[in-house]
């Protein structure tokens, strides 16, 4: 009943004469919880954070607009853009048809344009049919026209292994396009991140990838009243020191920092103290903060659910060893997702992906407290 | 060797006439739908929908800018041959549809080329010289599209038709469709081949174009060939008549005729501007050089078909209709040359000179500001430069 009532009033039309007086278009609250403002530490959903993120960049800037299947009357496969089509109107909040290539060039002709797309891929899967735009269009377009077209253009969406989507619907792209020069690539982990990093990535000039998580979408996080300013932005291409230790440094993005977290629960109980790292940005990478960890600690472990040939952690390796060899003291350790296509069953799923127990291992490996691997459970 | 251009034919049933076989299977002659205002002869022909009357100046006009047109192309054709230019796209037989698309855009529209549009890139009052620096490798940018409405050169077949449109849906947005204002109201002309013309990229072009009524013309210069693939080999229909499947109007005008290109293009453009929508307008000529310098057409088209080609040269039968009717008296076509003559001279000296870029800039517009990280590998690799003996600071 109230969504039928939402549709009559919204979509972008002159709002109605009742009575002599312009009714006020009832635009009811775009996020999914009510809004407390108390001064106590509220929580926040990270579907939210993005919801309210898109909400607040578009009312700032007439020129952004979302674009994707699903987005508008669905109110977002995943409810991210819940209630912005009845704000904002069908011109700013396109629903696509079935056409990756389609709308990722579109986005990056509107750009071309002045504009500044948001454009939704379902998940990041499916950006596999428009990454010749996300990358010969989005992100060489400056280059190539010695800074003469900029692309501010945000490619966002789902990005890894979500509870049985099969092969097709779970891989991780973060090594794909942080390989890219002319792209940044994002990974928020909580709601502070989430809001912070897509403000800044739609603010920001350059092409954007912005890699969510769909499970991590209902987790709950507190946000501090910094965080609900709509002026809130996270800078791109810094970590955040989730955890401070010094035994040992993990790296960790997207949802693996929570798991990195829960691992440094338990290493803490064993004596070791672990230093965990949120990249939140993939590319640029903050070598700076990794490499100043590890000169501490002198221990890395890497963790992401990606495949492991040619990951994220092989980067982070290797800007250690080139950087902080000599402050080493044990190899690095590198955990991954198990190198197969994601399978289905869920027994052999939870196998392929890196759990709580792998990342303590790892990390005793690393401190050389290391138990003889049993076999995996 | 020439390879089959015949195509299998299904046989009339229940599902209707084999279209193909209604359009025939070879269309030599352009088939009975083509949009023609000045035959292959030179003379004048009518048209129920796109006739107009030209004024003897915008005749003399296009006759100048095909000729010139023809000369930066086979002035930079002789420049690569020379190892002054890495290689060069060549528009020649191509001019009319050219420039009779480029002389109907306004101001205020914006063309979406390939790689082949020197033409339109003349018409939008680029410099050739930029055209050059190009394709001999020294330029990183190209030319500012905003400054001539002219986008910078594509060579992913196909994409360009996507950013065309998704700036057609932004002009759209800037409330410049439909106003009625003629210096305010703009339209979005997306050029590509036929070989493009089976892209993913482009059918989603089109339906984008059609589901949003987005104001943007799609020209293909169907010149026949897509490197060696003749055109049989990119479609069983005449390539206009895809856009009725699409949803919007298909035109197919006779490409070497500049007086019908310029009248449809217009027409089409128009039409985009009123806010009717996308129009699909096929300009059917023939490429009579090769794709590109790096390619060898002789080892894949019979010259007969050339030679056939070469009695619609789009430029000798305006000069034909000029002369039989008068209007090149004052040896306007004398100038003409003699024009060409020195704008060829000017490309070959300029091309010589364009310095190669400075080897830092390499680093350069890789994002809108120079991020810390590349800074430092921009000022290693410098150091690294300076330390050559000799090397300047």
């Amino acid at each position: 009943m109230l969504g039928l009532m939402r549709r009559k009033l919204g979509s972008g039309d002159v709002p109605a004469l009742i009575g002599g007086q312009v009714l006020q278009r009832i635009s009811p609250a775009t996020s999914v919880l009510p809004r407390f403002f108390s001064s106590a530490a509220k929580e926040m959903m990270v579907r939210e954070a993005l919801n309210s993120a898109l909400d607040e960049e578009m009312s700032a800037d007439p020129k952004v607009f979302l674009m994707g299947e699903e987005v508008g009357e669905y109110q977002g496969a995943y409810k991210i853009s819940k209630g912005l089509l009845e704000k904002y109107g069908p011109d700013r909040v396109l629903d696509t048809p079935i056409t990756e290539a389609g709308f990722a060039g579109i986005g990056v002709g509107a750009a071309y344009h002045g504009l500044k797309p948001v454009v939704e891929f379902m998940t990041f899967n499916f950006s596999m049919q428009a990454i010749d735009h996300i990358i010969n269009s989005a992100a060489k377009s400056n280059y190539m026209s010695a800074g003469q077209l900029s692309v501010p253009i945000v490619f966002r969406g789902p990005n890894g292994a979500a509870a049985g989507v099969g092969a097709q619907h779970s891989q991780c792209y973060a090594a794909w396009y942080a390989h890219v020069p002319g792209l940044k690539v994002l990974s928020p982990y909580s709601s502070e991140d989430a809001r912070g990093l897509l403000k800044a990535a739609i603010r920001d000039p350059d092409p954007v990838v912005f890699l969510e998580n769909e499970l991590l979408y209902g987790e709950s996080f507190p946000v501090s009243a910094e965080v609900l300013d709509s002026s809130f932005c996270v800078p791109i291409g810094k970590a955040k020191i989730e955890r401070e230790g010094k035994d040992v440094t993990i790296t960790a993005f997207s949802k693996m920092v929570g798991f990195a977290l829960k691992a440094a629960e338990i290493l803490s109980k064993e004596g070791i103290s672990a230093e965990v790292i949120n990249l939140r940005s993939i590319r640029p990478l903050d070598r700076a903060t990794i490499n100043a960890s590890v000169r501490k600690t002198n221990r890395l472990v890497t963790v992401e659910e990606g495949f492991p040939q040619h990951g994220v952690g092989a980067e982070i390796c290797m800007s250690v060893v080139e950087e902080s060899f000599e402050y080493l003291d044990a190899p690095v350790e590198r955990i991954a997702g198990a190198d197969v296509p994601m399978p289905y069953a869920p027994n052999l799923e939870r196998m392929a992906v890196p759990q709580v127990e792998d990342i303590v291992r790892a990390a005793k490996r690393a401190c050389y407290r290391s138990v003889p691997l049993a076999a995996a459970a | 060797m020439r390879r089959s251009r015949t195509v299998t034919h299904a046989p009339d049933g229940e599902f209707g006439p084999d279209l193909a076989e209604v359009f025939g299977p070879r269309q030599s002659d352009g088939g009975p739908e083509l949009v023609q205002l000045l035959t292959p002869e030179g003379e004048r022909v009518r048209h129920p929908e796109f006739d107009r009357e030209f004024s003897a100046e915008e005749l003399r006009g296009f006759y100048r800018d095909m000729v010139l047109t023809r000369r930066i192309d086979t002035e930079s054709t002789a420049l690569q041959r020379h190892g002054e230019l890495g290689i060069w796209a060549q528009l020649l037989g191509q001019e009319a549809a050219q420039i009779g698309s480029g002389r109907a855009l306004r101001p205020q529209d914006f063309a979406f080329p390939t790689y082949r549009e020197h033409g339109v890139a003349w018409c939008r009052g680029l410099d050739p010289l930029k055209l050059l620096g190009l394709f001999r490798g020294v330029d990183q940018g190209s030319w500012d599209a905003q400054e001539h409405h002219f986008g910078n050169y594509t060579i992913v077949i196909g994409a360009q038709t996507l950013h065309a449109t998704g700036y057609a849906m932004g002009v759209q947005r800037d409330g410049a469709v439909g106003t009625g204002d003629p210096d305010r109201d703009a339209a979005v002309i997306a050029y590509f081949g036929d070989g493009a013309s089976s892209q993913g990229d482009v059918n989603e072009a089109f339906i984008f174009a059609a589901s949003y009524n987005a104001p943007v013309v799609f020209f293909c210069q169907n010149n026949q060939w897509a490197i060696s693939e003749p055109i049989e080999r990119q479609t069983r229909i005449p390539l206009y008549q895809r856009a009725l499947g699409f949803g919007f109007p298909g035109v197919r005008v006779d490409g070497n005729d500049v007086m019908a290109t310029y009248a449809v293009t217009q027409a089409a453009l128009q039409r985009a501007r009123e806010g009717s929508g996308p129009t699909f307008v096929e300009a059917y000529t023939y490429r009579m050089g090769a794709h590109t310098t790096t390619d060898d057409p002789t080892r894949y088209r019979l010259s007969d078909d050339v030679e056939n080609w070469k009695l619609k040269d789009p430029i000798a039968r305006l000069e034909a209709y000029l002369r039989r009717n008068g209007l090149v008296e004052d040896g306007f076509t004398d100038h003409v040359a003699a024009e060409a003559a020195e704008l060829g001279e000017r490309l070959r000296a300029g091309c010589k000179q364009l310095a190669d870029p400075e080897p830092l800039s390499v680093f350069d517009h890789v994002y809108a500001d120079l991020p810390p990280e590349l800074a430092e590998q921009r000022d290693g690799y410098a150091a690294y430069l300076a330390s050559f003996e000799g090397a300047q600071a």
